[in-house]
């Protein structure tokens, strides 16, 4: 290998390194506020990348679809779980948040799909469409279980996972997409070229990092947010609802996704079950991070990155297994330094 | 009448905890729960709060908060201190108390600030500490940033869990003085207190409760010199100064 | 389950395929099922007893599967003969894979398990001798004299013996000393550590175990289905033996065998009836099984099997006394020094918690360590059992060096602790958890227990703790699950746990605490009993009445450092002690 090619490799691996990071960004941020260790991540990052691309080809994605009947859902298990406190504005506000807003986002959809609105537009439909799944989720998968362990909410994003990614099958089919890039713009410095897309990703993840810190060190509403995570009764007593900040944690989480899918579908061919592998190594670098700190996860999401792309030169067969397997030390680091009591659920 | 809870049942899994417990708590009153443990003390608490679900009546100010989540009845104007305090362990004292406001998050920055002011006014060992993580403190400061952040909320009734548990005796005087004082401000207070003694001290009037029933039920003075009350709760003489 | 009824299920259930009306389709439904349970009982002994979830339960029956593959496609050797193999190939993995991943706490273990889950279903995939992701195929099937057991009838009677053995054996081993240590796991770890229960070893215990019944499983399944490939032994499969197992109940063995049973009849169900749905032909009813394992924590976070059986049946199955008593230490003289500590401190990032502490301790005498919150009493509890390192300083316990040893190793020279906060292991019942405490008096490994060697001192465990249940007045509740008892009486469990250590110095952290009065004056009759006998007690406690009408001495700490040491009547009338303390009178 010449300086060249590891330049080249290099690249590669932080412009992955990038996406992988944004995922981290939000798993740790889901994890903060909820408890939730969100293994469905990687679902939104397919069905923003697939989302995109069948917009990107002048086709109705078949994501409205879902989108609709999780807002049904959602509304259904919103309704039941206020039957005994119903008032006028919380069902008015809950009838708008679930009905309204897919059935304006669909009809929008409908509308442009097929037009040239530009990638900026199929970006923003993309994000409409996709991001709102993650609060319904939330709302019918996480909030009955609010008060259960960690282990016992990770079982259950094991599940959404699953369902999830079945009905990416049904909604996408089992072929590949991939969609036209951002920016053609090639920048090149000596040697090497920068593809304008690559910029994109970079700068659109740190935009996001910059966001994150903002909101969680300046606002009430960030702390009223930590406060849930830390501790879910004393937020409750303050008046702090923590079904409000989880479904505000999903729906940031479900904004992330479907961006690192937009902004992974001209890099890569995704398939309805691509997402998977793609979340597995954003949750690499957030557990390298402890599940709490945003700038170690980003700083390891581009580690991880960088690893792939060169593990993938050397022995492209087990850059699947080196990735998962840098893992473990890292894994071991962590809880040999934070003893967790075992009583830790 | 600030508070008033009529036939409250609770149960756990098929298990009665409470039975048709009425409780009232006028303005300005300090109101006392006493009782062995495990008798239903701090599930009481907790149904009026809304931690727990029960049926009955409860009526804060005249209004029905039966229904209402957790949430809304601290906006309807109550706060509860839990015995296990329940802080922010990884938040500054500071963010503790300013979350404590959160139903005020509207307001001006000016007001909010004057009610953080009044809280520090009370509990001045918590402005020397508000840079501390909450997690950090000792036992009696932790419960003194527990009241504070409740305070924060400006309630009309105020519920406190144990307040003495934990806590060595000199603290607990000192609980106790601020919990007298915030009488005078016009706060009611309901006090779940384990010990007896200091709890009727301070208390208007007290309820005894026994298996999730109460047995007895009166102004301080005569339950402390009630001999059902003298025998189980106060015990003999103490070898030790009582608090207060 | 009622005793007696659970064989002739068996029974009748092994003559399922000799109806010849039952049609082969079905039994090789029940082959898949019988694998799977197998696999799930070991994921009830993990996840359900230890607390150690594993997504990765399939990758060890990939082992076994390979291991069993390889011997018998390429070295010629015979099933029978590679069936231990397959076993030991899946234990030796778990080892390995354990050593590395089972000191992670919590969630980061089970995330670990994802992440070699998805590590090994690539190795399996590109490793040239197990034929890469076309497998190994052409293994030959299993014999019983000449016949080729071939069909799914024939195989039928092989995967239900072995889940019958394995589910008796398992059973066995829940019932033990052993396998009470393994419960403790989840949610009295550091209880169990104190009395001996080698933490790190148990969770290893329980990982290996259900490591060899995967990889059991994975032999039976290579040679029903005669090749294999990386995809049954993925992390998807994983998922889905942890979901069959959270939906039959992760806490019950029967559970185990119900959920496969169910899950494989729903699974075969939706293969036929989605693609008619959807149209095509894929992997849909992930859909249906991620929905159902949401839906069940949701609704029965128990799984079915509770809510089909009585919920607590398995303690009806109570432990009678009668076992001989068990033999007793020598304590040592009336008087003579117990426990010395010298020059204690212990730093935590530069809050000095405990500072220059010196401690002498005699047998036969009650001490009473008092002081303001925060004043370094639970963190010198600590030190005094070896939980916590000091930074300086040492404790010598009957001439013998504390450094250096662990929570086990202290328990074996009869230091006992109950705890501040309470530490029972909520779903086992009182006497179980007392019986927990005698663990260093009972010797019978996992082999035996799984084997029904060790009733005879099982018994005399049991006498034992039945004997330090009624001592502290709590004869009669033996059979309640622990979480069912009043804080108060769980505190006093907590006592009859210690004694059944037979301890020489007895640590109690507020046993005082949410005990009425007439309660309180027992517990110190009780104490004062124990120090009659010789024993030594040290407790940390804030109801004056209660320490300065039993102690016979009392240490008063303040901010890390003794205040005073001496008679609890002088103690009280130290001026130091009475400003710091106890409050100046108003």
């Amino acid at each position: 290998m010449d300086a060249d090619i590891a330049l080249i490799l290099l690249q590669d691996g932080v412009v992955n390194g990038a996406v992988y990071a944004l995922l981290a960004l939000s798993l740790v941020l889901v994890f903060s506020v909820t408890r939730v260790i969100l293994i469905p991540q990687g679902e939104f990052v397919a069905y923003g990348a697939l989302t995109y691309a069948a917009l990107d080809a002048g086709k109705v994605p078949g994501s409205i679809w879902m989108l609709g009947l999780l807002g049904v859902a959602a509304c259904l298990a919103g309704l039941w779980s206020m039957r005994h406190h119903a008032s006028r504005g919380a069902v008015l506000r809950l009838l708008a948040g679930t009905l309204l807003l897919p059935a304006v986002v669909i009809g929008v959809t409908l509308l442009l799909a097929g037009r040239a609105i530009g990638v900026a537009g199929e970006a923003v439909l993309t994000v409409l469409i996709v991001a709102p799944m993650a609060p319904y989720l939330y709302d019918i998968a996480f909030k009955p279980l609010a008060e259960a362990s960690v282990l016992t909410l990770l079982i259950a994003a094991v599940g959404t996972h699953l369902a999830l990614m079945g009905v990416g099958l049904v909604l996408f089919g089992p072929e590949g997409f991939r969609a036209t890039a951002f920016s053609d713009a090639v920048l090149s410095i000596g040697s090497q070229t920068i593809q304008g897309q690559s910029i994109w990703v970079v700068a659109s993840t740190a935009t996001t990092m910059l966001a994150l810190y903002l909101f969680f060190g300046f606002t009430l509403f960030g702390k009223a947010l930590h406060a849930t995570a830390v501790n879910r009764l004393g937020a409750r007593l303050v008046g702090i609802s923590t079904a409000l900040s989880g479904r505000i944690a999903f729906g940031l989480a479900g904004v992330i996704g479907a961006m690192g899918g937009i902004l992974v579908a001209p890099l890569t061919t995704v398939y309805y079950d691509s997402g998977f592998l793609i979340g597995l190594k954003g949750f690499v670098a957030a557990i390298v991070g402890g599940m709490v700190s945003y700038p170690l996860a980003a700083l390891a999401a581009v580690l991880v990155g960088v690893v792939e792309s060169f593990s993938t030169f050397w022995a492209s067969a087990f850059k699947e297994v080196i990735v998962f397997t840098v893992i473990l030390p890292v894994l071991l680091v962590r809880s040999l330094r934070s003893p967790v009591a075992e009583d830790e659920e | 009448m600030i508070l008033a809870a009529t036939g409250l049942h609770v149960g756990y899994g098929g298990a009665a905890v409470l039975h048709d417990v009425s409780i009232q708590v006028g303005r300005g009153q300090i109101i006392t729960v006493i009782g062995p443990n495990g008798a239903g003390k701090t599930t009481l608490l907790n149904a009026i709060m809304g931690v727990h679900e029960g049926r009955g009546s409860l009526q804060l100010a005249g209004k029905d908060i039966g229904r209402l989540p957790v949430e809304a009845r601290v906006r309807a104007g109550m706060s509860l201190v839990p015995e296990k305090r329940e802080l922010f362990g990884s938040l500054p004292v500071e963010d503790n108390l300013r979350l404590g406001g959160f139903r005020f998050r509207h307001e001006p920055a000016l007001a909010r600030r004057r009610q953080l002011d009044e809280v520090y006014a009370l509990f001045p060992r918590l402005r020397e500490r508000r840079k501390q993580l909450a997690g950090t403190l000792s036992g009696g400061e932790r419960q003194m940033l527990a009241m504070g952040r409740a305070l924060m909320s400006r309630p009309d009734l105020l519920m406190l869990d144990e307040p003495s548990l934990g806590l060595a005796p000199l603290i607990v005087r000192e609980i106790f003085t601020i919990i007298a004082d915030l009488r005078a401000r016009s706060v009611a207070i309901l006090l779940v207190e384990q010990n007896a003694r200091a709890a009727l001290q301070i208390a208007n009037y007290g309820y005894v409760l026994e298996t999730g029933r109460v047995t007895l039920q009166g102004a301080s003075a005569e339950l402390a010199a009630d001999p059902r009350v003298v025998e189980t709760y106060l015990g003999i003489a103490k070898a030790v100064p009582a608090p207060v | 389950m009622r005793r007696g009824i659970g064989p002739i299920l068996l029974l009748l259930w092994l003559c399922v395929p000799l109806v010849q009306a039952v049609p082969s389709f079905w039994l090789t439904l029940a082959d898949y099922a019988g694998i799977s349970a197998i696999i799930a009982i070991g994921i009830v002994v993990l996840t359900g007893m230890g607390g150690i979830t594993s997504f990765g339960q399939a990758t060890f029956m990939g082992f076994g599967a390979y291991a069993t593959a390889l011997l018998t496609t390429q070295a010629g050797w015979s099933p029978w003969l590679t069936l231990p193999v397959a076993m030991a190939a899946a234990g030796l993995a778990s080892l390995v894979i354990g050593a590395v991943t089972l000191r992670l706490s919590g969630h980061y273990l089970a995330l670990g398990t994802i992440a070699w889950s998805v590590a090994f279903f690539y190795v399996f995939g590109n490793l040239d001798v197990l034929g890469r992701n076309d497998g190994i195929s052409g293994i030959p099937p299993l014999r019983i004299g000449s016949t080729a057991l071939l069909d799914s009838r024939s195989y039928y009677p092989v995967v239900w013996i072995a889940v019958g053995i394995v589910f008796l054996l398992t059973r066995n081993l829940l019932d033990s000393r052993i396998g009470r240590a393994i419960r403790a796991l989840h949610g009295g770890a550091a209880a169990a550590s104190s009395f001996g229960v080698g933490l790190a070893g148990m969770r290893m215990l329980a990982f290996a175990y259900a490591a060899v019944l995967a990889g059991l499983a994975g032999w039976l399944y290579a040679h029903m289905q005669r090749s294999v490939s990386p995809t049954p032994f993925g992390l998807n499969q994983g998922i889905e033996y942890l979901l069959l197992a959270v939906v039959g109940g992760l806490e019950r063995l029967p559970g185990a065998v119900l959920g496969a049973l169910v899950l494989t009849v729903v699974n075969d169900r939706l293969q036929d009836l989605l693609p008619l749905l959807f149209g095509s032909q894929g992997n849909y009813e992930t859909i249906v099984f991620g929905f159902l394992l949401v839906l069940v924590l949701q609704t029965a976070p128990a799984g079915l099997w509770p809510l089909i059986v009585d919920r607590f049946s398995r303690h009806a199955a109570a432990h009678p006394g009668g076992g001989e008593p068990l033999p007793n230490r020598t304590l040592p003289q009336p008087g003579a020094l117990v426990l010395q500590a010298e020059g204690l401190r212990k730093v935590f990032g530069g809050l000095v918690a405990v500072s220059d502490l010196s401690l002498e301790l005699h047998a036969g005498e009650i001490v009473g360590l008092i002081g303001p919150n925060g004043a370094g009493k639970s963190t010198t509890f600590d030190l005094l059992t070896s939980v916590a390192t000091p930074t300086s300083g040492a404790v010598h316990f009957l001439g013998a060096s504390l450094s250096h040893r662990a929570g086990p190793a202290v328990a074996r020279l009869g230091i006992a602790r109950s705890f501040q906060h309470v530490k029972l292991v909520g779903g086992m019942s009182v006497l179980e958890n007392v019986a927990l405490g005698a663990h260093l008096r009972g010797r019978a490994g996992p082999i035996r227990a799984m084997l029904r060697l060790d009733r005879v001192e099982e018994a005399r465990l049991f006498a034992e703790a039945h004997r330090q249940l009624a001592r502290v007045g709590l004869a009669g509740l033996e059979a309640l699950p622990a979480r069912s008892l009043a804080l108060g009486q769980q505190r006093v469990v907590e006592i009859a746990r210690a004694l059944c250590l037979d301890p020489v110095l007895l640590l109690l952290d507020e046993p005082a605490a949410g005990l009425r009065h007439a309660e309180k004056v027992e517990l110190a009759a009780l104490l004062r009993t124990l120090r009659d006998q010789g024993v030594t007690v040290l407790l940390v406690e804030h109801d004056m009445d209660f320490v300065m009408n039993l102690t016979d001495r009392l240490v008063v700490m303040n901010f890390g450092a003794k205040l005073a040491e001496g008679l609890p009547a002088v103690i009280g009338h130290n001026p130091a002690v009475i400003e710091a303390y106890l409050g100046s009178v108003a």
